[in-house]
């Protein structure tokens, strides 16, 4: 293991120790928050137990929905847009300022629209994720070397081959990028939503869970979704990495 | 060598005006007559629209006036089954192994997976890279890598083969070599040469034929004949005659270069 990397975990250790004694002292009190080791404790008993594993599957199944629809439309859109430049210089500045828009104010708004099921939800989801997809397969685009884009018509490949086996494989990179950001997206728009107006999932039972003073199943479960978020972003992390050196970028 | 495979009259290629600017003339009028089989090279000096001349032979655009034919049938903005193209530029895809990036060159060939592997292999022995077969490019030299792109342009068995400054980006020493491994693959693939180079020595010790072309709009003021055997190799350079010819070309663009230079001192 490498020494930046001890340092990394050496933060993360800190912080957590550092946790474990103000709660310990009484700094933060147990209303508050328990301390880290009770925390890991009731994780475990709630997933020995099988508890709110409905919940859990039904969220993650959420997020992986609007992940996919997210991720699918963004990547055909940014690349269907890369050849149109009129398009392309009309959006962009749309997309710069597209997270400036909080798209949780319309959440209301979708319910009335959708009904109080998953749609709006979902719609969330995708919406927070799609545009990060598409401004970053742009991105990615932007930089494929016009000698590729010629070895591939000069081997008499149409515009959807060339995207298919030039110009997407070549931004790999970006392409992993976008699910990153595509994945941390889903997950802030679903479960974002469950703990706005919802009357299930994990953010649902998180946020009932605080109404109630319910520590014991409140904080295992925020470890969770950080748990689920931070391994996929992890493995896709590894993935770029792997990629890169192949290509002798790093 | 006999009959003519590419034709060009009257070849001119004016480029739209960007935003603010006025349209460049870039090129022509040309004439020129590519026999089948011959080694020809395209000296001139820089920005004299030789890559022009080498997209519009290819296919990669299409000229403002004149023609262009290929065996016979017009060119036009697509690139005629039997033509490939060498870069400059490093073409390598960086996310395939060496042996794919080969195949690459085959995939829209209408024959078996076994013939492609035949042939992919026959090509990979002929550029010597088989020890490399399941490298990255990215673990190559900058002369290996350009191997690799000859030999995916020649696994699809090109009639005509058209060389863009291949060696431009590669040392001294090793220009020498994939001169010499040009000449041996001209050979025996017997297809046609067509280079692009700027580089009078290289011109002269690899082509049956050279035109020189004119500063901007490149037109063709020379055309020379060098008469040297097929059997042949860098070795001629040593010959009485290579360094007449040198001089000869270098006269004519010496003349232009300084036309060139001169128009920019005064341009203003």
């Amino acid at each position: 293991m490498s020494r930046l990397r001890l340092y990394q975990l050496a933060i993360i250790a800190g912080f957590i120790l550092l946790l474990e004694g103000l709660c310990l002292a009484g700094v933060i009190d147990k209303v508050t928050m328990p301390p880290p080791h009770i925390i890991v404790r009731d994780f475990a008993r709630m997933i020995l137990a099988g508890r709110y594993f409905g919940e859990i599957g039904k969220s993650l199944a959420n997020v992986l929905l609007a992940f996919a629809v997210a991720y699918v439309l963004g990547v055909a859109v940014g690349t269907i847009l890369h050849s149109y430049r009129t398009a392309r210089e009309i959006l962009d500045p749309l997309f710069a300022t597209y997270y400036a828009i909080p798209v949780f104010a319309f959440y209301p708004l979708f319910i009335v629209m959708f009904g109080l099921g998953d749609g709006p939800q979902l719609l969330i989801g995708i919406l927070l994720a799609i545009v990060a997809v598409i401004v970053t397969v742009l991105n990615g685009l932007d930089r494929v070397p016009p000698v590729l884009k010629k070895t591939a018509r000069v081997n008499g490949l149409n515009p959807l081959q060339t995207a298919l086996r030039v110009t997407l494989p070549f931004c790999a990179p970006y392409l992993l990028t976008a699910a990153k950001l595509a994945l941390a997206y889903a997950f802030i728009g679903v479960i974002g939503s469950e703990f706005i107006l919802a009357r299930s999932g994990m953010g649902y039972e998180i946020s009932y869970a605080y109404t109630n003073f319910d520590n014991a199943t409140m904080y295992p479960l925020i470890l969770l979704i950080l748990l689920l978020s931070i391994t996929a972003n992890s493995l896709l992390s590894h993935w770029e990495r792997v990629l890169l050196t192949r290509r002798g970028q790093k | 060598m006999s009959a003519t495979q590419v034709t060009l009259r009257g070849v001119t290629k004016v480029f739209p005006a960007s935003a603010g600017g006025e349209p460049v003339h870039a090129l022509g009028p040309i004439d020129i007559e590519i026999k089948k089989g011959e080694f020809f090279a395209v000296v001139g000096p820089s920005g004299c629209g030789k890559s022009t001349l080498l997209e519009l032979i290819a296919g990669l655009i299409a000229p403002t006036f004149g023609e262009i034919e290929f065996e016979g049938r017009a060119i036009r903005e697509t690139v005629p089954d039997g033509v490939g193209v060498v870069f400059q530029e490093d073409a390598c895809f960086p996310w395939l192994d060496v042996w794919e990036n080969i195949e690459f060159g085959l995939r829209q060939k209408k024959i078996g997976t076994e013939e492609k592997r035949r042939r992919a292999a026959a090509v990979i022995d002929m550029m010597g890279l088989r020890d490399f077969a399941r490298s990255y490019p990215a673990q190559l030299s900058g002369g290996m890598r350009q191997r690799v792109c000859i030999a995916r342009t020649i696994v699809a068995e090109p009639r005509l083969i058209l060389l863009d400054e291949p060696f431009g980006a590669l040392d001294q020493q090793t220009r020498l070599l994939m001169g010499d491994e040009m000449l041996r693959l001209w050979r025996e693939t017997g297809a046609t040469v067509f280079l692009i180079t700027h580089a009078l020595d290289e011109a002269a010790m690899l082509a049956d034929r050279i035109v020189v072309m004119s500063a901007r709009p490149g037109r063709a003021i020379d055309l020379v004949e060098t008469g040297w055997p097929r059997e042949r190799d860098s070795r001629i350079v040593e010959r009485e005659k290579f360094g007449a010819m040198t001089s000869r070309l270098w006269k004519t663009l010496s003349e232009e270069s300084l036309k060139t230079m001169g128009r920019v001192g005064s341009g203003a």
